[in-house]
């Protein structure tokens, strides 16, 4: 009779903690750029990320925990971040942390993250946040060395020797300029030409005189719009013909919207899969991820998804990982640490207790520019 | 390449930047003269000017022509709210306050477009054709010469107005003296609202002309309306030709400095003329130093 009364009493606790299980809810605190100068990098990753959590929620949740959404703008402010931070941790008691947008925001947060012993996911590409490793902190974007590199792989293949460099003033555009700097000596190419253009120039024609007159064999260019787009049209105005290079930072339809199809006619440049999704061969593994998101997207927001939402959306799968050893922060840190081979947005995902990035030179494919469309850059 | 190639066409990119902030320099002169104000929300109307010609040419898919004219029609209504309801009202204010609400206007203004009109990045078709055409070596675009011919016509027409008719010879009055002004019978508030409407309109003329080229965006004021005020300054504030060199002197010397020292400077290069400037000939380049009469 005991027994039998142990026995009900065990397997009633079991359901109970079943329960419980079942019934303990994920938190996630968001910190994106909405609105302010970054607001193009915050306001697709909010989107996003809510439209995960309301799919997710109407599945019945990740690993059947309910998901519960935080999301704060942080208006691109350093101080704001780190507030929100803190108040995410505390008041709202969150077990994961994803953003902030920009590298500067994200480089503040970590002291925060790390001391509360929650993990941050950033959505920002700066090389610093996952280098050197930090226990705590992941970032879904790729590096600018794996494009950098991505670029200058293509160059040689096309017997470059010669490369004029023409990057844009800020964070992005420095740390793209000393990634290349450093690659291409590694690589033995020669730097003939080191220019550089404000965010908000308007003619970048002296700079290309200049490099017209040093030969060089092709130009890579490093920025975000509409630098890039100017530079394109002036590169024409100046009938320079060598191969003009552009970063990932423009790739987007955006891009050649801006600078005509005209003048964007033969650039090449590496893009993330999102942007080329209906160029891919049918047997990529991340096609139908891409078309279903691009498509769901389209379908919530009425424009197509960009690459910096693909952030965010990689940052939920990443938290999924997490969410199979359970809900606590300690457990999602572990279980994104062993995400192994996680098809995602930005790319294939395998992290380890050395590399909190995960991405590789598959992150990206070189395209070409062809008559205003992509084309695969063979 | 030779070397006066190369700074054949560094003098031309010069140039053809220079009489954009000329231009956007004479609105700023033109308030200034009027009013004693320097009107740090001139950059927003040529912002006005490039994003709602898109506005209409894009969205509302109007021809160019009527596009650029509606949307000089509406930046040009938008300087005359702005009298009104952020200059009009304050009576006896003080410069440093009328400044500093230019200021706050400026972020109104950039605010309200960037809700409305969105946070990205357009562009417009050229007026006449891509083709570069080539001058001695160097190479401009059809557009720099449309940019070349607005500046040359808006400066001859407000040369003409300002010495020729009643109204410029009135609001040059007022420059000189407001009380005495409205003593012998000017209408002083006109004049004011007058200029904002004449700057604003040329704003937003410039604004329109160099979107083909430089793309526009809501946040293209800010830049723009300092390297024109950069041009007031160093041509003395005068509405004339003195503004129109002093964006040209701009214009080719950061097109110089980019191109011979390093392009890192370029925006330095500006700012340190205008304190040079500022310090030594606060007057400008081409003004005699005015003497105080009492």
């Amino acid at each position: 009779m005991g027994r039998i009364a142990a026995a009900v009493v065990g397997i009633g606790l079991f359901f109970v903690a079943g329960l419980a299980q079942a019934a303990e809810s994920i938190r996630i605190g968001a910190l994106f750029a909405v609105t302010g100068p970054a607001s193009f990098l915050g306001e697709p990753e909010k989107n996003t990320l809510e439209m995960l959590v309301k799919d997710a929620n109407a599945k019945g949740g990740i690993h059947g925990h309910r998901v519960e959404l935080v999301v704060y703008d942080t208006q691109g402010d350093v101080t704001k971040a780190v507030q929100l931070a803190n108040k995410l941790i505390k008041n709202d008691r969150v077990s994961v942390i994803v953003g902030p947008s920009t590298t500067g925001e994200t480089m503040a947060v970590i002291p925060v993250a790390e001391k509360e012993k929650i993990p941050l996911i950033s959505c920002a590409a700066g090389i610093k946040i996952t280098e050197p490793v930090k226990k705590w902190v992941f970032k879904t974007p790729a590096n600018d060395h794996v494009a950098a590199e991505k670029i200058l792989l293509h160059a040689a293949r096309y017997k470059v020797k010669h490369i004029a460099l023409i990057t844009v003033s800020d964070g992005f555009g420095a740390s793209g300029r000393e990634q290349l700097k450093g690659l291409a000596a590694r690589k033995g190419f020669t730097i003939v030409a080191d220019e550089v253009y404000g965010p908000k120039d308007t003619d970048m024609t002296p700079q290309l005189t200049k490099i017209r007159s040093v030969k060089a064999d092709a130009v890579i260019c490093w920025g975000t719009n509409p630098g890039p787009a100017i530079i394109a049209r002036n590169m024409k105005q100046l009938g320079i013909k060598i191969p003009l290079y552009m970063s990932h930072g423009v790739a987007s339809k955006k891009f050649i919207q801006l600078a005509g199809a005209d003048a964007a006619e033969g650039i090449l440049l590496p893009a993330g899969k999102l942007a080329i999704f209906d160029k891919l061969p049918k047997n990529d593994p991340q096609v139908r991820l891409l078309r279903d998101y691009d498509q769901s997207y389209r379908k919530a927001f009425g424009v197509e998804a960009s690459t910096f939402g693909g952030y965010a959306y990689d940052a939920f799968l990443l938290i999924g990982m997490g969410a199979r050893k359970g809900a606590s922060p300690e457990q999602i840190r572990d279980g994104i640490e062993q995400a192994k081979k996680m098809v995602s947005i930005s790319g294939i995902f395998t992290m380890s207790p050395r590399d909190h990035n995960g991405l590789d030179l598959s992150a990206f494919e070189m395209v070409k520019i062809v008559r205003g469309d992509w084309e695969l850059a063979r | 390449m030779n070397l006066v190639q190369q700074l054949s066409q560094y003098i031309l990119s010069g140039l053809s930047t220079g009489a954009i902030y000329a231009l956007i320099g004479v609105g700023f002169a033109i308030i200034h003269n009027a009013t004693g104000i320097i009107n740090f929300a001139q950059g927003e109307f040529v912002m006005l000017g490039g994003m709602l010609t898109f506005f209409f040419f894009s969205a509302l898919k109007v021809p160019l022509l009527l596009a650029v004219a509606l949307a000089t029609g509406v930046s040009t209504m938008a300087g005359v709210v702005f009298e009104r309801l952020a200059i009009r009202p304050l009576k006896n204010a003080t410069p440093i306050n009328l400044v500093i609400i230019t200021i706050g206007g400026s972020i109104l203004i950039r605010g309200i477009a960037m809700l409305l009109l969105g946070k990205d990045t357009h562009s417009l078709p050229t007026f006449s054709g891509d083709e570069p055409i080539m001058l001695g070596g160097a190479t401009v675009l059809p557009q720099h010469l449309w940019i070349f011919a607005v500046t040359l016509v808006v400066i001859v027409c407000s040369k003409l107005f300002f010495s020729h008719t009643i109204s410029g010879k009135a609001m040059r009055a007022c420059s000189y003296n407001r009380r005495a002004a409205g003593l012998v019978g000017i209408d002083v508030r006109r004049m004011v609202l007058f200029s904002f409407t004449i700057s604003a309109a040329m704003g937003s003329m410039a604004g329109i002309i160099i979107a083909p080229l430089t793309m526009t965006s809501y946040d293209v004021g800010v830049m723009l309306g300092l390297k024109g005020f950069c041009a007031a300054i160093i041509g003395g504030m005068s509405s004339g030709l003195g503004t129109v060199f002093g964006g040209l002197i701009l214009g080719v010397l950061e097109a110089l400095g980019a191109g011979l020292f390093s392009s890192g400077y370029k925006d330095a290069i500006a700012f340190i003329i205008l304190l040079l400037i500022l310090f030594i000939r606060p007057q400008g380049l081409f003004r005699r130093g005015e003497s105080e009469r009492v």
